[in-house]
């Protein structure tokens, strides 16, 4: 039933999420809401897994969560599950290709879907902020557990590594790198 | 050598070596498929893109059925597909594997302290190189403030003040599927008022 559901719920992120990889990530906030299969902290490390690691960034999110739900066979049907549409819809498009490119209805309903896609993205942003920069547990000398609501560390961590991105010579490098080196301040500073 | 396992075979290095799908891939693409095997032009490599970039799926995907499907129909789809998936699907699964194991140490909850936060940075850099692209006029900004306001709303807004009965009402209207959809719709009207559909 768990391998059904996880097949169900990739080819759901698999036929909506329209465009790049980043897409996937507000489908993916939606399904640890709704199924508890994964948290919020547990979605951002997975994000930052798959940017370091090869391969495209949807397929490494639903092995990884699939893997995290119900093992290797887990693994396998969601990423199963997120292809599948994709091979459907490209397979019925290629036969008429040039007229799909030229279609002016089409153009029209993408010129709705790029700033959707945007939005939902932006969106998911928000809470990745509020679970990796904002609300943060710390145990007090008495052994009480007092939330800071905003994490000046991790912020000033995001921040830098923001500005970075904007200059000119650091922007061409590739994204492991910060994320290697934010997980060496990470250690060095007990974030 | 059997052209299924040469797909196979083909598709699966580009998987191993592009990081970051997308754009990253079309490099190696044009390296592996126009200039090594000759199995799509160059211009045919960017309509691939270009309908990748709108279609549902994943672009490295896309691209890999497309190509797979020119050259022997829709096995040869499936089975480029399959290749540019699998050896993220393997890489993936083994670090899961690891960090089930060392997801309590100090170090690695530390390390991903940090990571959280450079990821976070990470969004927000190419959510403004995306604006770029998709936020061009009054009508895209408008798509745009009502399926992130209406997204947020979803996530942040206290499950109490919704009327009892209309929960599983207010979950749909904030679903990305729901939002997806809507959002095309208002482009299309957007696009049909201004007379630039064909009838």
């Amino acid at each position: 039933m768990t391998y059904l559901r996880l097949f169900f719920e990739f080819f759901k992120v698999g036929l909506f999420s329209v465009g790049g990889g980043l897409a996937t990530i507000p489908f993916l906030t939606d399904i640890g809401t709704r199924t508890g299969w994964f948290t919020s902290a547990d979605l951002a490390n997975m994000i930052a897994i798959s940017e370091s690691t090869p391969g495209p960034l949807g397929v490494n999110m639903a092995s990884y969560v699939g893997f995290h739900v119900g093992g290797v066979p887990g693994g396998a049907i969601a990423t199963l599950g997120l292809i599948c549409p994709a091979i459907v819809v490209i397979a019925v498009i290629a036969s008429f290709l040039k007229k799909f490119r030229e279609s002016k209805t089409v153009d029209a309903v993408f010129y709705g879907l790029r700033p959707a896609s945007t939005g939902l993205i932006a969106a998911a942003w928000i809470q990745v902020v509020k679970i990796a920069l904002m609300f943060h547990e710390v145990t007090l000398e008495s052994g009480a557990v007092e939330t800071q609501l905003f994490y000046w560390p991790a912020i000033i961590l995001a921040a830098a590594v923001f500005t970075c991105l904007q200059l000119k010579p650091l922007k061409k490098l590739h994204p492991i790198v910060f994320i290697g080196l934010a997980a060496v301040v990470g250690v060095v500073f007990q974030l | 050598m059997n052209l299924y396992l040469k797909l196979f075979l083909t598709f699966a290095q580009i998987g191993a070596c592009t990081f970051g799908g997308g754009y990253a891939m079309l490099p190696i693409l044009q390296r592996e498929i126009v200039e090594k095997h000759g199995w799509a032009t160059d211009a045919e490599l960017t309509d691939y893109f270009a309908i990748g970039q709108c279609t549902p799926g994943i672009i490295a995907v896309n691209v890999a059925t497309f190509i797979g499907h020119k050259l022997t129909g829709i096995v040869g789809g499936i089975v480029a597909t399959l290749g540019v998936v699998f050896p993220s699907a393997v890489i993936i699964m083994v670090i899961a594997a690891f960090l089930q194991n060392f997801a309590d140490l100090p170090i690695v909850i530390h390390a991903f302290g940090g990571v959280r936060a450079c990821v976070c940075a990470l969004i927000l850099s190419s959510v403004l190189k995306l604006r770029k692209s998709s936020l061009i006029d009054g009508p895209t900004w408008c798509i745009f403030t009502l399926v992130f306001g209406l997204s947020l709303l979803g996530n942040f807004l206290p499950k109490g003040i919704i009327p009892t009965g209309m929960e599983p009402v207010w979950d749909f209207v904030t679903s990305p599927i729901f939002l997806v959809l809507l959002a095309g719709l208002c482009g299309f009207c957007v696009k049909a008022v201004k007379g630039e559909v064909r009838k």
